[in-house]
């Protein structure tokens, strides 16, 4: 059989840690193979070991039948491997060419031969079907075509196997549909990929086969074709998932949030929500869907206080809270998960126990006449740490050291536990495996039917129709129309996305 | 066996140890012997009672400027304005000292106070500026030095005194000398101030770690959006802390207008206690206690180093260089980081 990439027996330990134990993984040449597994499992941990970022304990690694010995990435370059990364290692203010290029450029008598490098970059580009201007600086171009001068980077050093690190997610609905249909032609070219992901609808959708590994232990490979996204799941898990998440018919009560009129700028002056008019009721989830960029961010920063608006009012009951401080904001009963958990949910460098006090830390119990008490702040962490099921070695640990799932079930706790009325969750499952998505939902509709009012910004339509009562979409800047779940589908919400505003559910 | 905190801890120690260490293989290479020179470094420092005494005296704008470097630190800010808040600070006192007649119980607290408001006041700017027009406070502050210094200078000759160029004593009563003191350790200029030191440390610790201001400015210190999403201030916090930091700056300079010198002069250029502040924080890992004991260190390193002339033949400036190069081995910790992690592997 000839496999391009084995790597057989692989144990990998950390201080305290098997982060990879005895896990098999055979690449054909000319597949997608995907590598699946929750958060934490040990993906990255096996892919930076075929990397050469790391070296395994135990184990061998064999690239097209030859015994490999990877000691640094400089060497997994020279075998053909190239790893696309999920965090984008680009010189923001170099052209595409530049950044392609950069460590190996192209010389001429001592000068970098720029115009030599731009030819093969756009010869490589076309090839296959990339479309990527060689000549455009990185910070003018999406993050789409970032995300294939990343994949050009590793096609230009003559990568033969390409490492995919959860590439769909930044990706908007539209771009993963034009990523895969890259990936597609990369492997009609000969090359191998190796997807890491937790998106099982990918897996289905592109992958020839599939190799599963739970808390580092690799549980097996399957043909995608013999198998379905719910074996899927629970061989990733370890048990049984549902998908679709069991809710009751909503009682939407009175009107709790209105947002009249609403006029936003965003960071450069460019406004970005343009007479928005929005309500939601106690008691309903209000999903906006919608392509990234439409104002959607700049929609949650001004209700939450992290942005001024122009004009328009925002209202909370009887309440205007337009361009108030986000501490006022949060003590008129708003609750805000964000949707970027690094730069603003969590302090990183704090213990998870005093994330879990960031917006209460000046109440009594946790402090008193300006003193903190470590004690109640710890002793209340410690409850919400089991109440939410974060998994941490303790309430004094970094937030820096738990994984994704973990930190955002933190942040849930800490936002859910302050009894909101209303509850703003923006992409609160981004980048989290099934079952942490899973208890989120199951949380949110919890809060529903306690009779809070929630609103739902997501890109994942999947996760818009499981969870809202009502889809508000969202272009350019305003609310185009509301829909309700059971009377329309992703094709029909994909049209009104792309600002088709006459189209009916179903019709043509 | 080595938990992150103990590598956190055994950072700066294995330093200063490859500090002298190479300080050591220096004096080899340049023909000294270490042995002597470095007992001559031990004598000096604390060799007999006056010594001691002013290598305590020494310590002590060692450790508030430390602190000043280190709060700000701690706030995510470089306050290299310490050595301007630190020239404030002594005119200020010295000012307070000298033109007043009042009873000790007020004059002095008076004098230390004024002190302390004027680096406040050399830190404030720096900090609003930062806060609302976001300049960038390494800057604000280099500049700011330089308008400290000649202000002073100024201040000195044309207000202070007609045109001489140096103050009268501050009075008795705003003086922070000691007969006792000195009576105990052979006239040495140690005075009460490294007391106003140690409780100052006690108030940075408590502060930063136990308050909610504290926690506030540590969450800014680590990230400013999630600061601002938690509802906290970023541009009161981040002005706070160059005042406080800026406070602790006027109070070293306040320890040499009331304690050392009890006078100012015209100076023709930084005294570097604000600059050695820098290294104070750094070598102290930006704690409070940390800052206590490297500032100990620096000022043992630097009173014991001028003996090392007369009694080894060592030029005072190794000292300089073994300073320099503890601070290199702090900074280039990833290496010590590594070495211990290899250690720790073998050990296995």
């Amino acid at each position: 059989m000839d496999y391009v990439i084995e790597m057989l027996n692989i144990r990998k330990e950390f201080p305290g840690i098997v982060a990879n134990d005895n896990i098999n993984l055979q690449v054909k040449k000319g597949e997608i193979h995907a590598l699946l597994g929750e958060n934490g499992a040990g993906k990255s941990t096996l892919m930076n070991v075929l990397f050469g970022l790391y070296q395994p304990e135990k184990g061998e690694i064999k690239v097209r039948g030859d015994k490999a010995n990877i000691t640094d990435p400089n060497v997994a370059n020279a075998l053909g491997i190239g790893m696309v990364h999920q965090h984008f290692m680009l010189v923001d203010t170099f052209t595409v060419t530049e950044n392609i290029v950069l460590g190996s450029e192209p010389r001429k008598v001592g000068t970098v031969d720029i115009r030599k490098a731009e030819k093969e970059v756009k010869e490589l580009s076309e090839r296959y079907g990339l479309n990527v201007d060689p000549k455009a600086k990185i910070r003018d171009i999406s993050v789409g075509m970032q995300q294939r001068v990343e994949i050009l980077k590793t096609l230009y050093r003559g990568a033969e196997i390409l490492i995919f690190d959860e590439p769909t997610a930044v990706l908007t609905p539209q771009e993963i549909k034009e990523l895969i249909e890259i990936m597609q032609s990369l492997v009609k070219e000969g090359k191998s990929i190796i997807l890491i992901t937790h998106k099982l609808k990918e897996i289905m959708e592109v992958c020839d086969r599939c190799t599963v590994i739970r808390k580092g232990q690799g549980i097996g490979t399957v043909d995608v074709s013999e198998t379905n996204p719910t074996e899927l799941a629970s061989l990733m898990v370890g048990r049984e998932v549902s998908f679709s998440t069991e809710k009751k018919p909503a009682e939407p009560k009175e009107t709790f949030l209105s947002i009249k009129d609403l006029r936003v700028k965003d960071a450069r002056g460019v406004e970005m929500v343009k007479g928005l008019n929005l309500e939601v009721k106690a008691g309903e989830i209000v999903g906006i869907a919608g392509v990234d960029g439409n104002g959607q961010s700049e929609l949650i920063e001004a209700i939450t206080g992290l942005r001024k608006s122009e004009s328009g009012t925002i209202q909370l009951h009887e309440k205007v809270i337009t361009n108030l401080t986000p501490r006022k904001v949060t003590q008129s009963g708003v609750s805000h998960i964000p949707q970027d958990r690094h730069k603003f949910g969590l302090v990183l460098d704090f213990p998870i126990g005093e994330n879990m006090v960031l917006q209460s830390y000046y109440q009594e119990p946790f402090s008193k006449n300006g003193v903190m008490n470590f004690k109640n702040i710890y002793k209340k962490a410690q409850e919400l740490i089991d109440e939410y099921d974060v998994r941490t070695p303790d309430a004094y640990t970094k937030a820096r050291a738990l994984s994704g799932g973990n930190q955002q079930k933190a942040i849930i706790g800490r936002e859910v536990d302050r009894s909101p009325d209303l509850i703003i969750a923006a992409q609160p499952t981004r980048g989290l495996d099934v079952g942490a998505i899973e208890f989120i939902h199951k949380k949110l509709i919890e809060e529903r039917d306690k009779g809070r009012a929630v609103l739902l910004l997501s890109f994942e339509l999947e996760e818009i129709m499981n969870l809202s009562d009502r889809i508000a979409v969202m272009f350019d800047g305003q609310i185009v129309s509301q829909v309700k779940p059971e009377e329309t589908n992703e094709q029909h919400l994909g049209l009104l996305m792309a600002g088709n505003k006459e189209e009916k559910a179903g019709g043509q | 066996m080595f938990s992150n905190k103990t590598v956190n801890i055994l950072i700066p120690i294995i330093s200063v140890v490859l500090g002298l260490l190479s300080g050591a293989i220096i004096m080899v290479a340049f023909g000294y012997n270490p042995v002597a020179g470095y007992a001559a470094l031990w004598n000096g420092a604390f060799g007999d009672a006056y010594f001691l005494g002013e290598t305590l005296r020494q310590v002590t704008p060692y450790i508030l400027s430390g602190l000043a470097v280190a709060f700000a630190l701690r706030t995510g800010l470089l306050n290299i304005g310490v050595e301007g808040q630190v020239f404030v600070g002594w005119i200020a006192s010295v000012w307070v000292g000298i033109s007043f007649e009042l009873p000790m119980i007020i004059h002095l607290p008076l004098a230390v106070l004024a002190a302390a408001l004027a680096g406040a006041f050399w830190g404030f700017i720096p900090g609003i500026l930062k806060a609302k027009l976001g300049v960038h406070e390494v800057i604000v502050t280099i500049m700011m030095n330089y308008i400290a210094l000649y202000i002073s200078n100024s201040l000195v000759r044309n207000v202070l005194t007609d045109g001489s160029d140096q103050t009268d004593k501050v009075a008795k009563s705003a003086s922070l000398a000691s007969d006792w003191l000195a009576g105990m350790t052979y006239f040495s200029r140690l005075h009460w101030g490294l007391l106003i030191a140690l409780a100052m440390a006690f108030v940075m610790w408590f502060v930063l770690n136990k308050t909610t201001r504290g926690f506030e400015l540590r969450a800014v210190g680590f990230n400013q959006n999630a600061s601002n999403y938690a509802g906290m201030s970023v541009g009161k916090n981040v002005v706070l802390a160059m005042v406080i930091s800026g406070a602790f700056a006027g109070l070293a300079g306040a320890m040499e207008g009331l304690g050392t010198f009890e006078y100012m002069s015209v100076k023709s250029g930084f005294t570097n206690i604000g600059f050695d502040g820098i290294a104070v924080a750094l070598l102290g890992a930006n704690t409070a206690f940390g800052v206590v004991l490297a500032a100990f260190l620096f000022g043992t390193l630097k009173i014991g180093a001028l003996n090392m002339p007369t009694e080894a033949g060592v030029p005072t400036e190794l000292v300089e260089i073994v300073i320099a190069l503890i601070i290199f081995f702090v900074a280039s910790s990833y290496m010590i980081r590594w070495i211990i992690l290899r250690f720790k592997r073998e050990g296995k």
